[in-house]
């Protein structure tokens, strides 16, 4: 079903991380396979997504934690790869995307003989987030604006409103597309696009050009930057 | 003192944008940083820039530095080596002058922290003070800036009976969090990239530094700065210079820090690093004052390579402040220097002084490596270990201790 959201300007939100250390670490893979099974929510929505608004160094190589250590730490390239398919958007809720994992891993571990494992200082250290969301004083009324207010936003917004919303949202799509499918007129193209921007592999910031990309694409530089 | 807004040139609007939005539901609110020493060390450094910034984002915000004897800096000195994993026994009068310490500058302290809306406890020394305030209104929270991965247990035993009731913890990193019964947060340290230390300098600022200390420009520089302590491994330096020089005849090393005042260890090993050098014309040991912050900055740029070959590491500012200035890092492989140097992209991570050696006559031979490896490093400084950054997530914190523990609070 389309919610109309004619007349409802979009109003940008923010948000902010904080990461919890949970005190579970796995040295192997068996380890990381039982930590799955009880740690909280929490910590596989960081694993999966919060990690992007911390620290990081340049591209990832994988869209989630669990592949990266197993390639980098355990160095098993096998689960690894299998793990890094694993597209988070497609299960119903965290448990269904936590079970997954947890059967990929199961897999791979009836498949070795011996269980890989990783040195003392290389753990997998599971860690939880807590985020805020607040709003802030940037709205727009019309599509066009788009093209030039996302240059101007935080990365953590670009973060909240293109890859949070995913899981915030019923049918699993980000905050643009949905506001945008709302609005009188075609849009289609546009959506079409953003469906085709993959989140996983650039950085915050080369997200935000490829969005800023697809709208200054579809829609004429406007002067306006979104009421503030 | 310069305002929040100085930093848009470096950060971008939208960050200092998002720093104003978050500060918004913490206005007014009355927050207390306590450590225990007021010069020398990342946490003064960083407390120096951090509170003008707080209060100029509307909190009310304090700093507050314990004052001890040489018995309670000895004490903590062994605290700080412990919590690093080094087996230190220490006496029962000095865990009496540690807690005494402790109960007097409570005292003292009553009425900034008593009221205060936030404490914020830097590091073991000021850690006993929650006790003697049963009756503290605000959220205290334990800041711990050390490599605590593997503490020596006796030790950190003692120490973690005055961390229980503490409403939150801080970490640099996930590998340091012990168990304690409260929420532990991550949060690495920063720099201030508008601070002496880091400012852009003139060339003639930098030539005078280097004629200052008779450096030869034509020849290769490596450059360690960092307090006098064994964890940082002076001497491991000076031995991998010599091994490096082996290859690069006109190699010349610079090892440059000063003292805390709350280490009482330092003119002991800055005697073992003159023996190490043992009066090598090329190898400049210079001893520098706590606000010598231009002088490092202008030998940080002035270096080829800039080394960091801890043992241990809490997080490893130095490595910060040389990747920002375009330097790749030879760092140590611990601690929060495994966050900061990337393989191959930032530099080199070592264990030993022969792998510092190795790395050292790597980079000197591709010279074109190490210019992609300083814009990378200058990058990655940029997004993730500036003060704007930290400041926002202290911020942050602040705002989920005082909505409680959902995974999302919705402002």
């Amino acid at each position: 079903m389309t919610h109309t959201t004619q007349g409802i300007p979009f109003t940008f939100k923010d948000c902010s991380l904080s990461a919890i250390a949970t005190g579970r670490t796995a040295q192997n893979l068996r380890e990381l396979r039982d930590h799955l099974q009880s740690v909280e929510e929490g910590s596989v929505y960081y694993h999966f997504w919060g990690g992007r608004l911390r620290p990081q160094f340049d591209d990832p190589e994988f869209n989630n934690d669990f592949a990266a250590w197993c390639k980098h730490s355990l160095r098993d390239d096998v689960i690894a790869e299998r793990l890094s398919v694993i597209d988070p958007m497609h299960f119903p809720s965290l448990d269904a995307l936590r079970n997954e994992v947890i059967d990929m891993i199961e897999e791979r571990l009836s498949e070795r003989e011996l269980i890989p494992w990783t040195v003392n200082q290389d753990q997998f250290s599971f860690i939880r987030s807590q985020i805020v969301v607040f709003e802030t004083p940037r709205q727009i009324s019309v599509a066009e604006e788009l093209a030039a207010v996302i240059p101007q936003i935080s990365t953590s917004s670009v973060y909240y409103h293109f890859i949070d919303a995913r899981r915030r949202t019923d049918d699993g799509r980000d905050d643009f597309s949905n506001w945008l499918n709302g609005l009188e007129g075609d849009f289609s193209s546009v959506i079409a696009d953003l469906a085709d921007v993959d989140p996983y592999f650039v950085t915050l910031s080369d997200l935000r050009n490829q969005l800023a990309k697809v709208f200054s694409g579809h829609f004429s530089d406007t002067s306006s930057a979104g009421r503030v | 003192m310069l305002s929040i807004d100085s930093y848009a040139a470096i950060t971008g609007n939208d960050v200092i944008e998002k720093l104003r939005q978050i500060a918004k539901p913490l206005q007014g609110m009355k927050v207390v940083h306590v450590n225990s020493t007021r010069i020398g060390g990342g946490v003064a450094e960083i407390l120096h820039k951090m509170v003008p910034l707080m209060n100029d984002l509307g909190l009310d915000t304090h700093w507050e530095v314990l004052q001890g004897n040489a018995e309670f800096y000895q004490c903590t000195k062994g605290f700080h080596n412990a919590i690093q994993g080094n087996p230190v026994h220490l006496p029962e009068s000095l865990l009496k002058a540690y807690e005494q310490t402790n109960a007097e500058n409570a005292e003292m302290l009553r009425p900034a922290l008593e009221d205060a809306d936030i404490v914020i406890i830097h590091d073991p020394q000021p850690a006993p003070l929650l006790k003697h305030f049963p009756d503290r209104k605000g959220k205290w929270i334990w800041r711990c800036h050390i490599d605590a991965s593997r503490p020596y247990r006796p030790v950190w035993k003692y120490l973690r009976s005055f961390l229980t009731d503490y409403d939150a913890s801080i970490w640099s990193l996930s590998d340091f969090a012990q168990p304690l019964p409260h929420p532990q947060y991550l949060i690495p340290p920063s720099i201030d990239p508008l601070s002496d230390k880091n400012v852009d300098l003139e060339m003639k600022e930098i030539r005078e530094t280097r004629e200052r200390f008779e450096l030869d420009p034509e020849r290769p520089l490596i450059t360690q700065i960092s307090r006098f302590d064994r964890f940082k491994d002076p001497v491991g330096v000076v031995q991998a210079y010599r091994l490096a020089k082996r290859f690069t005849h006109g190699l010349q090393l610079v090892l440059a820090g000063g003292g805390a005042t709350d280490d009482p260890e330092g003119d002991a090993v800055l005697n073992e690093v003159y023996e190490a050098a043992a009066s090598d014309p090329d190898v400049h040991i210079l001893l520098l004052p706590a606000d010598a912050h231009r002088t490092i900055n202008a030998l940080q740029r002035m270096s080829d390579i800039v080394l960091q070959k801890s043992t241990k590491e809490g997080f490893g500012l130095t490595v910060t402040e040389a990747l920002w200035k375009g330097r790749p890092v030879i760092g140590g492989n611990t601690g929060g220097i495994r966050l900061q140097v990337i393989n191959h992209h930032t530099g080199f991570l070592v264990s030993t002084p022969e792998g510092a050696a190795l790395r050292t006559r790597y980079l000197l031979n591709h010279r074109d490596l190490m210019e992609d490896m300083g814009s990378k490093a200058r990058q990655y400084v940029r997004d993730n270990f500036l003060l704007t950054r930290h400041i926002a997530e202290y911020f942050n914190l602040m705002v989920l201790l005082s909505d409680g523990h959902a995974d999302r609070v919705e402002l």
